[in-house]
């Protein structure tokens, strides 16, 4: 146990090196960045100052080492924009991400496993359908356009929630809804066929033979061993939902590091979208190696040698 | 008589008519993107500012506007039409690209094994561990935005899926016998990877070509709202969203009927692909 724990301990760091380097490769795709992070009518002398300042007149392998050199202090360098220092931008704007994150995904869990564990036990049926053709929709429906349409029946039509911002409950329901709706969907779906699995084994006929109230059955033996991929696919949503905000939060001018990420591409703050990246990233690949380790602490048939 | 290959599929497809519905949908897609010159009532990219931000069921002379106009007094149904041709050039250059990258990868990596087939999983690895959406913005932010660098950018980035899948399917299949035989009578890896391995995994191949071609489709939108996709003024659905929301308060059809063309085409996709994956497994 402790040696898987360790391995995927070290795999989580090679990974996040890879990324490290993408990143550091991404920005540099066209050769020197200077051109992209200041505006053409900057003149020549003031380009070369930038340049020398921010390493970008050094071979490669140099710029690489300080840039690693940083990333393991923490220094992703000063924001462009706002003069201050990369990552404590990210960090001040996280808590709001993480909220809307937790939020999303508490109500998508709310309705999706009873959804998804009442179709199972009832196949076919009508409550079935309903819940499968909501799946279908919120599956299919894009998550920027939800958002709008919410802020539409909400905000313009009915008066009733604010459509920007972050200012309390209300400003909180319709991003977390709209994001949550896609989750909601992709794992009721899950949960639904995975249940639909377990409950024709065996040793759900035998609990059922020996005469346990379906209640028993279903909660007890079923979910229980229908949960392990569907904690996989909550711990892979909430890395997408952490990245995926995106949009949402461009829609409803939530203050998170979505936001933040994709007001600094369009500035050109690199130093920022490499702050958040990491950071993102890091996240990422904690949620998914506390998701493994609880794993093999759920199912004993998982042991890695 | 026994029936034919095709005959089965249309049996199958007959029976479930939520497929049949989503048939129908993307066939409708289809043909809108072929015939959009004659089936589309105006010339999307036609301004007239005197018919700004009209709403549905407008009548001027005797020209009426369906769906309303735009900022731009351009009729917002031909736009729709014309964004049927931007979602299905990048969403199936992007799914080609992807799968051929990825199929390779997979069928590589899972016959030889050893060293190449760690490299590239850890390179999946770092792929998946990345946020997408922020790696493919950032990308594009660095390229500069265009049709081209977001099919590249979106085909590229999508060959993880294909090659984790088909890797795994490969790691079974090359323990069998025929390919053992196949071996045995001289065949080269080359031949054994493309003549046996690569039609096996076709089928699988067909199941996430359907789960990728919705996921591009969504993310082409989505980028195009942020600006980075599709550049005006070539009609995308995920651009008009874009605008709409700018008029959200007073012209609410702008961001409404773009996004439900979207929905039902991502719908039909979805269906169908269900219907495909019932099908074949």
């Amino acid at each position: 146990m402790k040696h898987y724990v360790f391995q995927r301990f070290w795999q989580s760091i090679v990974v996040l090196l890879g990324i490290t380097l993408i990143v550091f490769i991404i920005v540099r795709l066209t050769g020197d960045p200077t051109h992209l992070m200041l505006s053409p009518e900057t003149p020549e002398e003031d380009v070369a100052i930038f340049r020398h300042i921010m390493g970008f007149d050094r071979p490669l392998y140099i710029q690489y080492l300080k840039y690693m050199e940083g990333v393991l202090q923490g220094d992703f360098g000063r924001s462009i924009r706002h003069g201050e220092p990369a990552l404590n931008l990210v960090l001040r704007r996280l808590p709001a991400t993480i909220e809307l994150t937790m939020v999303a995904l508490t109500i998508a869990l709310v309705f999706a496993i009873p959804m998804g564990i009442f179709s199972a036990v009832k196949p076919n049926s009508t409550m079935d359908h309903i819940g499968m053709t909501i799946i279908m929709w919120g599956q299919s429906m894009p998550t920027f356009w939800s958002g709008l349409m919410l802020i539409l029946l909400f905000t313009v039509t009915l008066n009733l929630l604010p459509a920007y911002g972050r200012s309390g409950l209300t400003s909180l329901i319709m991003p977390a809804v709209s994001i949550g709706f896609f989750s909601m969907a992709r794992i009721a779906r899950i949960t639904r066929s995975n249940m639909i699995s377990v409950l024709g084994k065996d040793y759900i006929r035998t609990a059922k033979a020996k005469g346990l109230t379906d209640h028993r059955v279903v909660i007890r033996h079923a979910f229980k061993n229908a949960s392990l991929p569907i904690i996989t696919l909550v711990g892979i949503e909430l890395g997408r939902l952490l990245g995926g905000a995106v949009i949402t939060e461009t829609i409803f001018a939530w203050p998170g590091v979505g936001r933040l990420a994709i007001q600094a591409i369009y500035n050109r703050d690199f130093p920022v979208v490499q702050a958040v990246v990491f950071t993102l990233a890091t996240i990422f690949l904690l949620i998914n190696l506390i998701v493994d380790i609880l794993y093999t602490y759920l199912d004993p048939r998982v042991r890695y040698t | 008589m026994p029936i034919s290959r095709y005959k089965k599929v249309f049996h199958s497809l007959w029976k479930n008519k939520r497929a049949l519905i989503g048939c129908f949908i993307l066939l409708s897609v289809v043909m809108g993107a072929i015939g959009a010159a004659f089936i589309s009532p105006y010339d999307p990219l036609k301004q007239d500012l005197t018919l700004r931000l009209k709403p549905p069921g407008w009548r001027q002379g005797n020209n009426i506007y369906w769906l309303g106009t735009d900022y731009l007094g351009r009729d917002v149904a031909s736009r729709i039409i014309y964004g049927t041709r931007i979602t299905l050039l990048v969403s199936i250059f992007a799914l080609f690209i992807g799968a051929i990258l990825g199929i390779t990868v997979g069928l590589v990596s899972g016959y030889f094994g050893g060293k190449i087939d760690t490299m590239f999983m850890r390179l999946a690895d770092i792929q998946l561990s990345f946020p997408f959406i922020l790696l493919v913005i950032a990308i594009i932010a660095v390229l500069g935005p265009s049709t081209t660098n977001l099919i590249l950018v979106l085909g590229i980035t999508g060959w993880v899926i294909y090659a984790r899948i088909v890797r795994s399917e490969v790691l079974s299949l090359r323990e069998r016998e025929f390919i053992t035989a196949a071996k045995a009578l001289g065949c080269s890896d080359f031949k054994i990877i493309f003549s046996h391995l690569l039609p096996n995994v076709g089928a699988t191949c067909i199941v996430i070509a359907t789960l990728e071609i919705a996921r591009i489709i969504l993310f082409e939108s989505g980028l195009s709202f942020l600006g980075l996709g599709v550049q005006p003024p070539t009609p995308t659905w995920g651009s008009m969203l874009a605008e709409g929301r700018a008029y959200l308060f007073t012209s609410w059809w702008l961001a409404t009927f773009p996004g439900i063309a979207l929905m039902l085409t991502v719908l039909g996709i979805n269906v169908v692909g269900d219907w495909l994956r019932d099908f074949f497994v």
